[in-house]
């Protein structure tokens, strides 16, 4: 195709319109979303109980298919990115994963997840997270019993909220 | 499907090592994902991760610790040392309001200063009691938000005096010539408001760190007063909230001679490396007996290692002819050495563990995000 010219009917292909490069809202979009409200709330009684509902912050971006999945989080990095990516890999289902953040200047990371038949990317991204936590469990108990081995001494792990 | 096969213990610790050589490194990555090898399993489980994961401490004081993960991938280890700097929250001077500053040092750099100081309190209150702070958005009172819980008042007033004590004629220190020639952070004076009074009582008070630091220099007839709000931060923001000086890992060093260093050899292989990294012994009957390569040899010297943890792995001893052929040098990839430095905010083996409750944290979180999202 020359380059300028676009086709004249639609057709099945997708075009570079037709894929919004980020699937997050849009500065405007935001914007009508939530006014300025709360002109009635008394920000001095509700303020301390005030536990904000954390906006979507994981989207399924266009052209998903129940095996085959790219994933974007808005305010994650290559923290949670590579650590993601390796405990999905390590999953017998997964066919592929991988990470990017497409833009050093937006806070956002995608993670494409590939699976075999017989599951699905959504699943497979459920256990990866899962599988985290649970190593988080493990790591956090062994180095605190070390610690107290080491110290000589059986103090608790320090629990605050 | 292949029946799922076990490779050696050797096969298994041979593919844990990164090979250093002269000018160039070997298997880098790691291989252990299910469908690498085929026939092998590899798929994730919390048992085996369990089993064969461990920590060792080398050291632990108050704001210095030392201690090796081993049995762990880098993509984790990287984690923890990410959250670390930058996603556990301390708190910090956010805002100055300077009422009068007539010493040499401009008002922002002032501020800037101020911010970097790093401070200590009790743990109850900083952890349990502070919360973050929001701010106030456009049209909003500009303290709308803050709060006893929130928001920490501090204070600096000083002037600088001539001491009448101090002869001119023979004092040159102005240390002593002037009162408050150098403002310093213990000159930072904690104003507790509200509930804060309880949470940061007597030894549990807000104050710096370190009291030494010096903020700014005075001379007779300058004075600075000013009063400051600290709030709760993460690094990623500023890094005068991040509760580290430094936190890193290194991989254990791994040095295998694999034909014998002897004599005056030996003496020279031990200075291409550390002190105490390799030592010098006499090869006796017993060697001799074990290796073939020693025979012959009992009485002379031979080289050993000791303790690879200290080699900074320079490859000094590759450029030798002498050695050639004789070692191999290279790194174990699941055995991370982690150095934490902690400001002072919080103990140092404490951190560690916040950073690994971080990463579980937000994976619960995202649990429930995606949870939402399929809805």
């Amino acid at each position: 195709m020359a380059p300028g010219s676009r086709p004249q009917e639609a057709s099945g292909d997708a075009t570079m319109e037709d894929a919004p490069p980020s699937h997050q809202p849009t500065a405007e979009e935001v914007e009508e979303g939530d006014g300025v409200g709360g002109d009635e709330m008394d920000a001095d009684v509700n303020y301390e109980e005030e536990e904000e509902e954390e906006p979507q912050r994981v989207k399924l971006l266009p052209g998903s298919t129940q095996t085959a999945a790219s994933f974007e989080f808005a305010d994650e990095g290559h923290t949670l990115g590579n650590a993601l990516r390796y405990i999905i890999m390590k999953n017998p289902e997964v066919e592929f994963c991988a990470y990017a953040i497409p833009h050093p200047s937006e806070a956002k990371m995608n993670i494409r997840i590939q699976t075999y038949e017989g599951t699905s990317a959504i699943e497979a991204l459920q256990k990866g997270l899962r599988d985290l936590q649970e190593l988080c469990d493990v790591v956090a108990e062994k180095f605190w019993t070390s610690r107290n081995e080491f110290m000589g001494e059986s103090t608790p792990q320090p629990q605050h909220v | 499907m292949a029946p799922i096969t076990k490779p050696s213990e050797a096969e298994l610790e041979r593919r844990k090592i990164v090979g250093i050589n002269k000018e160039t490194v070997t298997d880098v990555t790691s291989t252990d994902f299910p469908g690498h090898y085929p026939g092998e399993d590899n798929s994730w489980d919390i048992n085996t991760f369990a089993n064969g994961f461990h920590v060792l401490f080398h050291q632990n004081e108050q704001f210095e610790a030392s201690f090796s993960l081993v049995g762990i991938d880098a993509s984790l280890a990287n984690a923890f040392r990410r959250i670390l700097i930058s996603e556990i929250p301390t708190l910090a001077i956010e805002t100055v309001y300077i009422e009068n500053n007539t010493s040499v040092i401009q008002d922002e750099v002032l501020a800037h200063r101020l911010g970097l100081i790093p401070f200590k309190g009790g743990k109850e209150g900083l952890l349990d009691f502070l919360k973050w702070y929001r701010k106030p958005g456009p049209g909003e009172d500009p303290y709308s938000t803050t709060f006893d819980f929130n928001t920490v008042s501090l204070d600096l007033n000083v002037e600088c005096t001539r001491n009448p004590a101090a002869d001119p004629e023979t004092e040159s220190d102005p240390a002593k010539l002037y009162h408050h020639a150098n403002v310093y952070a213990k000159d930072i004076v904690f104003t507790p408001a509200g509930r804060q009074s309880q949470y940061f009582e007597g030894e549990n008070a807000i104050a710096p760190v370190n009291p030494d630091i010096l903020i700014a220099k005075l001379r007779p007839g300058q004075e600075i007063r000013l009063s400051m709000h600290m709030h709760k931060g993460v690094g990623s923001d500023h890094a005068k909230f991040s509760p580290v000086a430094t936190a890193s890992y290194r991989l254990m060093p791994v040095i295998t001679i694999t034909k014998p260093i002897l004599g005056q050899d030996a003496e020279k292989f031990a200075r291409c490396f550390p002190q105490g990294v390799i030592a010098v012994e006499t090869v006796t009957r017993e060697d001799a007996a074990r290796d073939s390569a020693y025979e012959g040899h009992v009485g002379e010297k031979k080289a050993v290692v000791k303790d690879p943890m200290r080699d900074t792995v320079s490859r000094e001893c590759l450029r030798h002819k002498e050695f050639e052929g004789k070692v191999k040098l290279g790194r174990r990839r699941d055995h991370f050495i982690f150095a934490i430095e902690s400001t002072g905010q919080w103990d140092s083996d404490e951190l560690f563990l916040e950073s690994v409750k971080t990463l579980k944290l937000k994976c619960k979180r995202l649990e429930k995000q995606v949870v939402n999202m399929v809805r």
